[in-house]
């Protein structure tokens, strides 16, 4: 499934992690930032893609840019992004949680 | 009357609910209660990523023995009922109304609470409520909020927007507060509930924060709110029992179980009877030694 806008959501600061979602043809393209990428990259992109995956979001750019955020961090924000990309900030979607 | 295994409420630690780093180190600094807060502090572009960030918090981070407590948004905004869902499913302690007025806005708010036990599978009764009260009307109702439901854990005064409310503003002395203050303090015992203080904003004047957490420690509430982890010892040092009350705390608790074993129905201690207030104040001193890690292991004192 494709996106309906492009979103963003987080902030640039320590323990955050931004993550913005901008339509794609084809694909999930995949970039990531993080002082950390080398120690925990794989582990932040599955989380990332886990979440996409449960809002059958399959064609889509992503860039993720991190600041040390922690596991669950990275989870809400890229549930935001998503719930924002689909134009559903409002409807929670509750079995994603 | 409180109960004797009701819990220590001395410090409520405001949290900004979309403050990744502010969240993750919430539970290090020994708070007796941290409140997420999903209100005030949440610009409204941002409410739904503070919902999920405090959700997902919840799920994976440990805030150790703290009572965990979400301040939601208003009846009057469209962002409560999630908030209410996304909290209950989260398996909250507690969930914090704000500009509580009535103790029908209580029951209204419980009804939502069980709605969403029920949809999520949360035993039914285990989301607990307390009342911010910010206005006259709130004061005024303070009774009813206090006593409207069974859920209720405790009511609290927050004191900026009930000064204005009152058309004056927060001074020093906090002269403007004392009938506020005691209404509150008495509806939450009235119900046995907690009674929580405000915030004290200015983390710069030190004396003041003291000064008023002594007034407060002297009223009868069970504790402050506060907005910074440096006021959390300040208050527990306000709370803290001397050797001498902990000693006739462990000298009332020994003649009690004395009676107990002698079978003997009246207690006294050096010719005085010991009755429950006595007791009941007896146990909270003890308690609040054992939080301020005043006893060993064998119960000795060992504060300085």
């Amino acid at each position: 499934m494709q996106i309906k806008q492009s979103a963003l959501a987080g902030t640039l600061e320590s323990s955050d992690v931004q993550i913005m979602l901008s339509p794609a043809k084809q694909g999930i393209q995949f970039d990531l930032v993080s002082d950390v990428a080398k120690q925990f990259g794989d582990q932040i992109k599955a989380t990332v893609l886990a979440v996409l995956a449960a809002y059958d979001i399959d064609q889509v750019t992503v860039k993720v840019v991190d600041k040390g955020a922690l596991d669950p961090v990275i989870k809400a924000r890229a549930i935001t992004a998503c719930q924002r990309a689909l134009a559903i900030a409002d409807q929670p979607q509750w079995e994603v949680l | 009357m409180p109960a004797a295994d009701e819990r220590l409420r001395r410090t409520m630690m405001f949290v900004p609910g979309n403050n990744p780093g502010l969240i993750k180190d919430a539970g290090i600094f020994g708070a007796d209660s941290i409140m997420f807060d999903l209100e005030d502090a949440v610009s409204l572009a941002e409410k739904d990523s503070a919902r999920y960030l405090v959700y997902e918090a919840l799920q994976a981070l440990d805030f150790g023995q703290a009572e965990l407590v979400v301040r939601i948004n208003g009846l009057d905004t469209p962002f409560y009922e999630n908030d209410i869902k996304a909290m209950v499913k989260a398996g909250i302690d507690v969930i914090r109304l704000p500009k509580t007025e009535s103790a029908e806005m209580i029951r209204t708010l419980e009804d939502l609470v069980l709605t969403a036990e029920k949809e999520f599978g949360r035993p039914v009764g285990s989301t607990h409520l307390m009342a911010a009260i910010e206005s006259a009307k709130g004061v005024v109702n303070a009774n009813e909020i206090a006593a409207a439901s069974e859920r209720m854990i405790g009511i609290a005064l927050s004191a900026e927007d009930y000064t204005t409310d009152m058309k004056t503003h927060r001074y020093p002395d906090g002269q403007e507060l004392l009938y506020a203050r005691n209404v509150i303090l008495h509806a939450a015992r009235a119900a046995g509930v907690a009674a929580f203080d405000t915030v004290f904003t200015d983390l710069d004047d030190e004396e003041g924060f003291i000064r008023e957490t002594k007034l407060i420690h002297q009223l009868g509430y069970d504790g402050k709110s506060i907005i910074n982890p440096r006021q959390i010892p300040l208050v527990n040092a306000v709370y803290q029992p001397s050797e001498q009350e902990i000693l006739n705390a462990q000298n009332v608790l020994a003649a009690i179980e004395a009676a107990k074993q002698k079978g003997s129905g009246v207690i006294a201690l050096n010719g005085q009877m010991v009755d429950r207030p006595v007791a009941l104040r007896a146990e909270r001193v003890m308690k609040l030694a054992t939080a301020n890690h005043l006893l060993d292991a064998e119960g000795n004192y060992v504060g300085e």
